[in-house]
């Protein structure tokens, strides 16, 4: 479904990502992981081919993304952006509508098909009863909901989320990831995620992709990906990783003080805090 | 979301709104004309160019007003505040002061479009950040340093120029719906009427840029091109308006913050609503410019920037759009 071939990107003279391979298969759930500043948000950006790459092929479904016109990449490709301000008072429905305009015939209005269209992405993401709300005096919570449903409209074969969960409590991103999954289970949307919590990507993801400068740093399921070694050598911190009791997935654990210290923790979490602190630190 | 009855519903009441401002502008005046006169004095002729130089005026305005809110992100963007008013301004004041009015009558407002245009290029470019985004303060700071700096430009070029060139210019500068040549309120009312045509044609991608223009571009808009065809429509009808009547300030935002406070922000019904409030509203303040002191007349500029200038620092204090009824 995506695949990036030795794909260099970046903004001006500045590169950011650099030789990067990716395949997705269709109906995968990917997580992207990495350091601020690793290139994940520019990953996404080419991926849904607003940024063109300066070397290597970014493609869809097998079609380089340079040949999709910008209506029917929209068609094919949703994001739902990290940062996102609305201050006109559109309502909820009007904003979840808009997510139809790329199907929409160029100067024509919405039918009754995108109407209804609008409706089940609202439903789908536990929006509908927020439809008559003004999107500015939504919670943050509701909101990114409210977006989601905008880029269901679209009714995307892949859906690109850059940290949807950033400014949410536990309780609404359990929520959220817990709606893209089925999402992705029932609807057979292919999914990349950007992810600050090693854990929630762990627990949702089949896939993980480990970014490091703009490079690939891992790439594999998330027993492979999420070691102490290679958290260690990317983060710069020292943690241990154990086995989620309630799910047996990984389960990346941290402690206060063990930041700049690329040594991977014992198996023995009381020889944990003295061994590998640097000198100085 | 509304229904087709109701925009229907609300385009009559708009349109029946402007027709009884139109008559009642044509009724009003310092000379009195008896009822069954006027339909063929030349007095009502006279009203009539100037309540439709009025009408295209407020229409132009208001719309350039939703534009320039829409795609900057930016309550408080407008063709005057923007420094684009006077940018037509000089370029019109340089037409007539270098004799190129005698070319032809679509020199003048040709001047005012391209000073309107270099104007919110220069102060788009200054106000854009590295990241992309229009910031309010710096897009207002460099607007009215802009404003300043063309204004002064503009004194210049009335100082040192012959005055029979520039007569009334103190008038002008201070907005004037007078008619003083039907040609050039001819080619004025027919680039407004395309303009604003074509705006309402490419309203629903006002709402996609008032997103923002990375999710406008996710959503399948071709960002740039669309912004450089509001910035040219809304610089065309600003450009025309000025070369026909001068500096009227703050009709781009009394009304479109009107309307979108009664009807909601879908550009699809924004754009002709506040073009035909606009057309309204400046056609019943030029009448009351030219009544309440008659036979003495109040610049049309000063009784927009006495309601304007208030609503505007409203605006500023609460720095969003967020309000609808």
């Amino acid at each position: 479904m995506i695949a990036l071939e030795n794909v260099t990107a970046g903004y001006g003279p500045r590169t950011v990502l650099q030789g990067v391979e990716l395949h997705v298969a269709p109906g995968e759930f990917l997580g992207i992981l990495g350091p601020n500043g690793c290139g994940k948000t520019t990953l996404l950006r080419v991926i849904s081919g607003v940024l063109p790459t300066s070397a290597g092929t970014s493609s869809l479904r097998g079609i380089n993304v340079r040949h999709f016109g910008r209506r029917r990449l929209a068609r094919t490709v949703a994001y739902l952006l990290q940062e996102f301000t609305l201050d006109l008072a559109f309502t909820v429905h009007e904003v979840v509508l808009l997510g139809r305009s790329p199907h929409l015939p160029r100067f024509g209005n919405e039918s009754k098909r995108d109407f209804q269209i609008a409706q089940q992405a609202m439903d789908r993401a536990d929006v509908a009863h927020l439809a008559d709300r003004l999107f500015p005096a939504i919670s943050g919570g509701e909101r990114q909901r409210v977006l989601l449903a905008m880029c269901l409209a679209q009714e995307p074969e892949v859906l690109l989320l850059d940290e949807p969960t950033s400014h949410l409590d536990i309780g609404h991103q359990l929520s959220m990831l817990d709606l893209i999954a089925r999402l992705n289970r029932e609807a057979g949307v292919t999914v990349a995620a950007v992810f600050h919590d090693l854990n929630l990507a762990a627990e949702y993801c089949q896939r993980l992709l480990l970014m490091d400068r703009g490079r690939v740093a891992a790439l594999g399921t998330p027993v492979e990906v999420l070691t102490p070694e290679t958290i260690g050598s990317v983060y710069g911190v020292a943690v241990r990783v154990d086995r989620n009791p309630l799910s047996g997935k990984p389960q990346v654990v941290l402690a206060a003080g063990l930041s700049h210290s690329r040594q991977p923790l014992g198996p023995n979490p009381a020889a944990a805090p003295q061994s590998p602190l640097p000198q100085g630190s | 979301m509304m229904t087709a009855r109701k925009n229907l519903l609300l385009f009559a009441v708009l349109l029946a709104a402007l027709a009884a401002a139109c008559t009642l502008a044509v009724l009003c005046g310092a000379v009195r004309v008896p009822l069954r006169e006027m339909a063929d004095s030349s007095i009502a002729r006279l009203r009539a160019a100037r309540v439709l130089l009025a009408a295209v005026t407020g229409a132009a305005l208001s719309t350039s007003g939703v534009i320039f809110q829409a795609i900057l992100r930016n309550p408080l963007a407008e063709p005057y505040v923007l420094g684009i008013s006077s940018g037509a301004g000089l370029g019109e004041a340089c037409a007539i002061v270098f004799g190129l009015h005698a070319v032809g009558a679509w020199t003048v407002p040709g001047m005012a479009f391209a000073g309107a245009l270099g104007t919110i290029l220069v102060v788009y470019a200054l106000a854009r950040t590295a990241a992309g985004g229009v910031p309010a303060q710096t897009l207002l700071l460099s607007g009215a340093i802009v404003h300043a700096v063309l204004g002064s430009l503009l004194m210049f070029l009335v100082s040192v120029a012959p005055s029979e060139d520039l007569h009334n210019v103190v008038w002008w500068l201070l907005g004037n719906l007078q008619v003083l040549d039907w040609q050039l309120l001819r080619v004025v009312a027919l680039v407004v009427v395309v303009g604003l045509a074509m705006a309402f044609l490419l309203a629903r991608d006002l709402n996609l840029l008032a997103l923002g223009e990375e999710p406008a571009a996710h959503l399948g808009l071709h960002v740039e091109r669309t912004m450089q065809v509001f910035f040219l429509l809304a610089s065309l009808v600003t450009g025309a308006t000025v070369a026909a009547c001068g500096l009227i300030g703050f009709v781009g935002l009394i009304v479109p913050h009107t309307v979108r406070l009664m009807i909601g922000p879908d550009h699809r019904r924004l754009v002709p609503a506040a073009a035909l409030s606009g057309a309204a509203f400046l056609v019943l303040a030029d009448t009351f410019a030219r009544t309440v002191m008659a036979p003495l007349e109040i610049p049309i500029g000063v009784i927009t920037a006495m309601l304007g200038g208030p609503f505007f620092l409203f605006l500023l204090k609460r720095r969003t759009f967020a309000f609808r009824s």
